[in-house]
């Protein structure tokens, strides 16, 4: 990535191409190659159903294209945009809470006549964006003003999608904004206290939430206690991955999906399809792409040139890792079931698209770097 | 703002951050450890149980009921097999609008009310992919005419299965029985796993006694069906093993003739080879339809056959308990003859009647006017009874028991089908258990002439008469020839069950008695001329005459289900041939026929088509009406005392050389 001056006459290269068009070729390899994955097992876990997985491809061919157009700005025009991208989000949040449609019991879709869509997705990108600029501005560590603050930019929204109620967005849109805030420094005393604070609550939260996700935690805690109700989905979703074994029952072969025991196969629960079909290796190889993705998207940040672009790519790496965990936690038992797909594999246009852009930022942060550093 | 811009601390900044990234590295590498930590141990420690876990979910065992053997006679003629029948079937789940269905497939296939009831019954009980059956043994005609209709009928069907089907219907209803559905008695007792997928079981006859062989063996097919449980595919085929195809030792052409020949009478009818205690016919009147049976009965029909006061449902070859009559001579005087109390020269005087001292009840002759003087070969010929009156005085019952139950009177003969009755030949000591009374000489007397406590079955009759056959040898008897594995073509004899013979102390008796019995056929004067004058072979034969009502005190506190209906007296007949090399015994008893000759018709016919194969015997009343009608003379039916047998009024002078043809005419 030398951007010096090499001579006059020189044939033009992939990499002057990639150059140009702002293209981090890291991410894009990697990236283009989770999304063959998840295509090929949204395929088998579609029931072979080829009009879906074209949807699907469509939605990602528009989500890398969105993702090469929102890397040729430059980081800096974001960290402007992000107050106001926040505040408009925030205000179609609260018009979401008014007139929201309902869907599956959760008011979270907002209906424009023309396209129908949740607020929250925008409030992904926005949130890291925000405390990133918020962040920029102030001195660093945070003090203790500085910290509130941020902890009201991230709470108002959160509250307003919690309320929907979308457990498992809230959960990533606080993770988003509160690991821009680790990332500037907040101390460890800070972190610390916070989790007490929480763990202190959580008797008050649970009074406060739905019957539904008060049932999830339960089975969560013991997927065995109903096997045919409520603990059904953990249960056969074990009942997939284990069966799976080292090297998997082969691409189309596996039966929990296929035979439809394995309930919301094509999304929030793909892993175990993938891990029934492809076994330990394969989730291995699977990790280890995800991974990269993640190792790289810190690594950029690392080299990024001012405070808000550093803690906007650890912000989103990070992130993205997070989808991983907590989809994958959930499906093998570890963590209670919540909403989260995975990531560029469940079937899904929203997530997809969102995460492209999210990438995109990276690349944009990679490929503006000027000479010399601010 | 622009303040503290200027105050950041901007390499501190980059140093806090590059340390919070190797810090979120860590933590991204713990987490991912954690997630390996679990997905190790779901998928290589606990991998088996998740694979048996997701097998269980996908796997179904269904089975596989095994195709019931079939039965033939010794000939190879089927008596019993499995017919394919074609059953309409309705899947509910393919059907949109089920009334418009039923109403457009009823110009096709008759539909009655009942058929559709019986649907939404089963339809309720059983899931909406699976086909529900709306019409049974449907027609060839209908199955064509639905087939050319088929594509406007989705998710109705016409599938074939096996149906059980007897060739003879009621010809063959007792012995080989029919096959219905399991009842909750038989669900108790039988082995679930060997009626795996089976719904009927045998219910009476050979269906029953060899259920164990003709049932087979289930098989199992694994089918991989989803999680609501709509199967998909097979892995895995096991056609288990066919039942055994059974030979039964019937004759079907005897068994046919001696149906045909019983006519209207109800009774029954038993042949034995004496040699080998094989059964070569065995016929129950009045016989029923099995079919009704195996479709499965209405509550309605079932109560009509019932309560028939003919009984057809009853089983009267083996279950039937008829006085023996005057058929329990021959083995009396041989009982006579072995303890010694009686040479074969012994004559009485036979005055019409007797008493016993102290008392003044007579004891009638069937022949009022009397034998006179009478020998014992003559007595058996003309079924004299106060000659046998007087050897049972002679004999007592205690030996009289000891003997005749030898014979096979009073108890079963073991034969290989279900529900067979002991009967009772009365002794002392059941008279004492039952009664709670010593024993009567009277009793003795009656019990002489085959009256009284004694009730025997038809198949009991037959036992003693191959007994005689065979001068003391006996064998079980039996239904079952030879068994044919599945699939082969090599048949497995049964062998014949001896049992423990009756020795004589002196074997000329044989002779004796054999001979006397010969004459029953063979004089004018016997008993069973009417039958016997014709046959091209040597009938040894005994007529019995019972009454069957009335003096009787064992019917009084036996609640026999076959204690007689009416009063009319019953005919018995017992005859084997040829009689110097016995291959047929026969019993034979005619319910109110009145007098042993019409059942010694029967026979003749069942014995004709046995050792002839064609009748020849021809009724003289068709034959030639004119001629002979001394020989017919009959007695008019009086049902007097104790028995009565027709005969020529005037009594013959002593045994005539017996001067039949000896062999029989091929």
């Amino acid at each position: 990535m030398n951007t010096f001056y090499r001579g006059p006459a020189r044939e033009p290269r992939l990499s002057d191409l990639l150059d140009r068009w702002h293209i981090d070729l890291w991410l894009l390899t990697l990236l283009v190659v989770v999304c063959c994955i998840g295509l090929m097992v949204l395929y088998s876990a579609s029931g072979q159903s080829l009009p879906m997985v074209i949807n699907q491809a469509e939605r990602m061919v528009l989500g890398l294209g969105l993702m090469i157009l929102v890397a040729q700005a430059p980081p800096e025009w974001y960290r402007t945009v992000a107050p106001w991208l926040y505040a408009f989000t925030l205000l179609l949040l609260a018009l979401t809470l008014a007139l929201g449609s309902t869907a599956k019991g959760a008011q979270r879709w907002l209906d424009l006549g023309v396209v129908r869509f949740q607020p929250s997705e925008i409030m992904k990108l926005a949130m890291p964006m925000t405390v990133a600029a918020f962040l920029h501005r102030r001195r660093l560590p945070p003090r203790l003003i500085t910290i509130a603050i941020t902890l009201a930019l991230i709470g108002i929204p959160t509250a307003l999608i919690a309320v929907q109620p979308d457990l498992g967005t809230a959960l990533l849109i606080v993770a988003a904004g509160g690991f821009a805030l680790f990332f500037a420094g907040f101390g460890w005393r800070w972190i610390f206290g916070a989790l007490i604070a929480a763990a202190a609550a959580a008797p008050v939260l649970w009074s406060r939430l739905h019957d539904y996700q008060r049932d999830r935690i339960m089975i969560f805690l013991n997927p065995e206690r109903d096997p045919l109700g409520a603990g059904y989905h953990i249960t056969q979703s074990k009942i997939a991955i284990g069966s799976g074994g080292l090297f998997g029952k082969g691409w189309l072969h596996g039966t929990q999906a296929k035979l439809e025991f394995l309930p919301e196969a094509h999304t929030d629960f793909i892993f175990a399809v993938y891990s029934e079909e492809f076994g330990l290796l394969g989730i291995l190889m699977l990790l280890a792409l995800y991974l990269a993705i993640v190792g790289r998207g810190l690594y950029i940040s690392t080299r990024a040139q001012d405070t808000f672009q550093r803690l906007l790519g650890a912000s989103l790496s990070l992130t993205f890792f997070i989808y991983i965990f907590i989809n994958t936690g959930m499906v093998i038992g570890l963590m209670p079931v919540v909403g989260v797909p995975l990531p560029l594999i469940s079937y899904g246009g929203s997530a997809v698209v969102n995460l492209l852009i999210c990438f995109g930022m990276l690349m944009s942060i990679q490929t503006h770097r000027k000479l010399l550093s601010s | 703002m622009a303040k503290r811009d200027a105050i950041k601390d901007l390499p501190g900044e980059k140093h806090t951050f590059i340390s919070r990234c190797l810090f979120a590295i860590i933590f991204c590498i713990a987490l991912v450890t954690m997630l390996l930590v679990r997905l190790f141990n779901l998928q290589v420690l606990q991998h088996d149980y998740y694979t048996t876990r997701a097998d269980d979910n996908r796997m179904r065992v269904v089975p596989v009921p095994p195709v019931r053997g079939l039965i033939y006679d010794r000939n190879g003629v089927v008596l019993a097999q499995n017919k394919p029948s074609f059953v309409l079937e309705i899947t509910p789940e393919q059907v949109t609008n089920l009334k418009t269905t039923l109403q457009e497939l009823e110009p096709l296939v008759s539909i009655t009310p009942k058929d559709i009831e019986r649907f939404r019954d089963r339809m309720r009980k059983s899931p909406r992919y699976r086909g529900v059956p709306l019409r049974n043994n449907l027609t060839m005609e209908e199955v064509a005419r639905f087939e050319i209709n088929r594509y406007d009928f989705h998710g109705v069907d016409v599938t074939a299965g096996l149906n059980r089907n007897y060739p003879f219907g009621a010809t063959t209803s007792h012995l080989v029985g029919y096959v219905g559905g399991i009842n909750e008695k038989e669900l108790q007792k039988i082995d679930p796993d060997a009626y795996q997928g089976l719904t009927q079981i045998g219910k009476t006859g050979v269906e029953k006694s060899h259920e164990d062989l003709l049932r087979g063996t289930p098989g199992s097919k694994i089918i991989e069906a989803n999680a609501y449980g709509r199967p998909l595919r097979e892995l895995d085929y096991d056609g288990g093993k066919p039942g055994d195809n059974l030979y039964l030792t019937l004759d079907m052409r005897v068994q046919e003739e001696a149906e045909q020949a019983m006519g209207d009478f109800d009774g029954a009818l038993v042949a034995i080879d004496p040699r080998n205690g094989e059964i070569i016919a065995m016929v129950s009147k009045p016989g029923f339809d099995p079919q009704l049976f195996v479709d499965g009965i209405d509550s309605k029909t079932y109560t009509s056959l019932n309560e028939d006061p003919d009984r057809p449902l009853f089983n009267r070859a083996l279950q039937g308990l008829y006085p023996p009559g005057s058929t329990v001579k021959p083995a009396m005087a041989l009982t006579g003859l072995e303890y010694g109390v009686v040479k074969p020269d012994h004559r009485e005087f036979c005055p019409g009647e007797m008493t016993l001292p102290n008392s003044t009840h007579q004891y009638h002759c069937w022949k009022h006017s009397g034998h006179g003087l009478i020998s014992l070969p003559d007595a058996i010929t003309q079924s004299c009874d106060v000659f046998f009156y007087k050897l049972s005085l002679l004999l007592g019952i205690d030996r009289m028991h000891e003997s005749m139950t030898q014979f096979g009177l009073g108890h079963l003969t073991g034969v290989d089908l279900p529900q067979e009755k002991a009967g009772l030949y009365p002794s002392r000591e059941w008279k004492q258990r039952t009664y709670h009374q010593g024993w009567y000489p009277g009793e003795t007397l009656n019990t002489a002439i085959g009256q009284g406590y004694v009730q025997v079955t038809p198949i009991q009759l037959a036992q003693m008469t191959a007994r005689i056959a065979m001068r003391g040898l006996g064998f079980k008897p039996h239904i079952l020839h030879a068994i044919q594995a599945p699939g082969s073509k090599d048949l497995t004899l049964v062998e014949p069950q001896a049992l423990p013979p009756i020795v004589m102390q002196n074997p000329q008796a044989w002779d004796t008695v054999i001979q006397a019995m010969v004459n029953v056929t063979s004089t004018p004067h016997g008993t069973g001329y009417a039958m016997g004058k014709t046959a091209p072979y040597m009938i040894a034969a005994k007529t019995g005459t019972a009454q069957v009502a009335g003096l009787n005190p064992a019917f009084k506190n036996r609640s026999i289900a076959d204690t007689p209906y009416r009063l009319r007296d019953q005919a018995l007949f017992i005859a084997f041939a040829p009689a110097d090399n016995p291959r047929i015994a026969v019993a034979a008893v005619a319910e109110h026929g009145s007098h042993g000759s019409i059942a010694g018709i029967i026979v003749r016919k069942v014995m004709d088509m046995y050792l002839l194969g064609k009748v020849t015997y021809q009724d003289p009343a068709e034959k030639n009406k004119a001629a002979a009608p001394a020989e017919q003379t009959r007695a008019p039916d009086n049902t007097e005392e104790q028995e009565d047998e027709d005969e020529h009024d005037e009594p013959f002078p002593d045994v005539p050389a017996p001067t039949p043809p000896s062999t029989v005419r091929p």
